[in-house]
């Protein structure tokens, strides 16, 4: 074989690929977008790109917007800002995109940040921090609920069952840290006094030790904010010490697999989560029931069990082209103004009303406060 | 004159590049990104090329002088400059410390130490969230100004990055033609012998371990300012992976096949995006086929055979390899 036909063969074959990218749909409404496809944060970015390639193929089918067909240009950032940057500037000075939605890490989201400010580019970040709409920054916003909202829910929860005085035990990852920062931030607006603020590693296959010291405070109720298999872990440490203390876990364990971990243990456990994870049991008059339902079967059909994070690309998609189709061009001001001004819109992350002052637009009442009951959960009235 | 040829050419191309090409998305923002690249694999080459010391933990000196430059300029309001400046003596002391202990070790001893310490690093950068911002990092980094001329367009990044990349591989290529330079290329060969040559094998690691640091230390600062935001996933240890890739993928004890290398691995990427889902497996099989046909790096591979062929023209004495 010869060394130099392989190569240059490599080399034609690339250089024709190069050229077949370049061909593009005359008038079409460009989205693009850049998610963590691959790497730590797939489970993030997989559903959202998939999330986004479904319903950019129906609306197409469909007949588009104002007559004019979507186009999707997206790159896999690996979770890393470095290369969000870099995607995020191809987006905006080669590509030449009409709005952004991507940003699956908080750290990719904030990155981007300053550059889709100066650049002027509506963007909708799929990313979790509070800091991304906290200060509001003109040109950013985002769908997924924030880990202080979640910390908001609890609070209220434990209020209401006399519950004053808490143990918090949280993850070392990027979800727990942050989670723990603002569980310190809220607690005293709720009355309630952190009394122990304990943490254990990604790693750790044992938490009994952190554990025995909240046993000898005065506790009334753990609170333990984390992600992976540290909170089914705690939650079986937890009844394994005999603690009955009631054990309130984040929406970071939303997921069956929490409760196919930590078994029987999980008995009773309270979380708050998104509204999606509970879509058949939400009362027939609950305005997201429907929007709820569809997504998940039309996501099921295709791809196997839906998620929360693939819903966030479905409410980001929707707001776009919603305000897109207000604006009635693709004119970047114009379509900023109007998401600004999306009102009413339900979404499978709860009901979006933005202002120019909040650029999430939640209420606490997208959390629905949910309770495991015979491995299963249960929606607490 | 002719010792610093390929340096002139390096520096006309990397001159002519946004003069012919201004608003090339691949030359003001991937090729930023590519200069700075080239500025680590450089420094790093120093270390891993010449003195044959592997390191796999550079990303933490990168990272230490990229949370210096954001940390001094955000919270406590220092000019960037200062701040650059105070990075470098700080990566410079750390570097200095840890080398004693590190450098006595050999082979995949090193490079399990070199590992521990970026590792080391980066959880700091993410536990002590109250300095550095934790995993969700730290923003709104002022840019820099030079002169009262703000850098705040890709275009004039990329000058400044070009600038520092070319006093970067001009450093780098004058150390290898002095004294020090050969004792580097002693050490590489043979550390006793070396010993035995009466050169003080110590202290020159420790020299080209802290000059390694130092530039990455720089290049970090740049950076912080470049991008304006950081976390510590961009100073974990895939990058330090990363580097040492684009210093073996150029070609080992080759200041060009560095920068060559952190050119190819910036760009590369860039060029599969149009694979979608397959780019990752493209981007693997074109890395392991240029190290199976040329394994001693893609620019030393093809430099010799057309360097041999020229000398042959010239004279029929072989030119030593070298440089």
């Amino acid at each position: 074989m010869n060394i130099r036909k392989t190569l240059s063969t490599i080399a034609a074959g690339i250089l024709l690929s190069l050229a077949a990218g370049q061909t593009v749909a005359a008038d079409s409404i460009k989205i693009g977008s850049f998610l963590a496809v691959t790497g730590g944060a797939s489970f993030l970015g997989d559903p959202e790109l998939k999330t986004l390639q479904l319903y950019i193929g129906e609306i197409n089918a469909g007949g588009g917007v104002n007559g004019k067909q979507i186009e999707l240009v997206h790159y896999d950032t690996g979770g890393n800002p470095k290369k969000s940057v870099s995607f995020a500037k191809r987006l905006i000075q080669k590509d030449k995109v009409d709005l952004i939605i991507g940003g699956s890490t908080s750290g990719s989201t904030l990155a981007v940040m300053p550059l889709v400010d100066k650049a002027g580019m509506p963007f909708i970040s799929l990313a979790g921090s509070v800091k991304i709409i906290k200060p509001v920054k003109r040109w950013t916003f985002k769908m997924p609920h924030t880990d202080a909202m979640a910390a908001a829910k609890i609070f209220g929860d434990m209020k209401r069952r006399g519950i004053s005085k808490v143990a918090l035990i949280s993850g070392s990852g990027g979800f727990g840290k942050s989670g723990r920062t603002q569980s310190l931030a809220l607690a005293p607006q709720y009355g309630i006094e952190i009394v122990s603020d304990e943490s254990y590693g990604k790693k750790d296959t044992d938490m009994t030790a952190q554990l025995t010291k909240i046993r000898d405070t005065d506790a009334q109720a753990i609170l333990n904010f984390g992600f992976g298999t540290g909170p089914a872990i705690v939650t079986k440490n937890v009844r394994q010490l005999g603690i009955t203390l009631p054990l309130y876990q984040s929406h970071g364990v939303a997921s069956k697999k929490y409760i196919d971990l930590a078994g029987d243990s999980a008995e009773g456990v309270r979380l708050p989560a998104a509204a999606l994870l509970v879509a058949e049991m939400l009362p027939d008059t609950d305005p997201q029931k429907p929007v709820l339902l569809d997504y998940k079967r039309k996501f099921e059909a295709k791809f196997g069990p839906v998620s929360t994070f693939g819903g966030h690309a479905y409410d980001g998609l929707h707001i776009a082209l919603e305000a897109i189709d207000r604006a009635g061009s693709t004119d970047k001001e114009k379509v900023r103004d109007q998401i600004e001004k999306t009102q009413g819109f339900i979404g499978t992350g709860g009901v979006y009303n933005m202002s120019p002052r909040d650029h999430l637009g939640l209420s606490l009442d997208a959390f629905k406060m949910l309770e495991i009951k015979n491995g299963d959960w249960t929606i607490v009235q | 004159m002719k010792r610093l040829s390929g340096f002139y050419l390096l520096a006309a191309l990397v001159v002519l590049l946004p003069i012919i090409f201004p608003d090339n998305y691949y030359v003001t923002v991937v090729g930023v990104t590519a200069l700075l690249h080239a500025i680590l694999a450089v420094g790093l080459n120093l270390l891993m090329g010449y003195a044959g010391q592997i390191s796999l933990g550079h990303a933490a000196f990168f990272g230490i002088g990229a949370y210096t430059s954001a940390i001094l300029t955000t919270r406590y309001g220092w000019d960037p400059w200062a701040a650059i400046v105070v990075g470098i003596a700080l990566t410079g002391s750390i570097a200095f410390l840890v080398s004693r202990p590190i450098l006595r070790l050999k082979g995949h001893y090193l490079a399990m130490a070199t590992l521990g310490l970026g590792i080391i690093a980066n959880i700091v950068l993410v536990q002590a969230g109250d300095f550095t911002g934790g995993p969700d990092g730290l923003g709104d980094i002022p840019t820099l100004s030079l002169f009262g001329w703000a850098l705040d367009t890709d275009l004039r990044w990329y000058w400044v990055m070009g600038a520092t990349m070319l006093g970067t591989v001009w450093i780098a290529l004058n150390i290898i033609d002095s004294r020090s330079g050969r004792a580097l290329r002693a050490l590489h060969g043979s550390e006793v012998a070396a010993e035995m040559m009466g050169i003080n094998t110590t202290a020159t690691k420790t020299g080209v371990f802290v000059l390694a640091a130092l530039t990455a230390s720089l290049a970090g600062s740049l950076f912080s300012h470049q991008q304006s935001f950081i976390s510590p996933d961009s100073f974990s240890f895939f990058f330090s992976i990363e580097l040492v890739t684009m210093v073996v993928l150029g070609g080992m004890a080759s200041t060009y096949g560095a920068v060559f290398g952190a050119v190819v691995l910036t760009f590369l990427p860039e060029l599969l995006v149009v694979f979608e889902d397959f780019e990752v497996m493209i981007f693997g099989a074109i890395l392991m086929l240029m190290m199976i046909f040329l394994p001693q790096g893609i620019f030393v591979g093809l430099q010799t055979p057309f360097r041999r062929r020229l000398t042959r023209r010239e004279s029929p004495i072989a030119d030593t390899p070298g440089e």
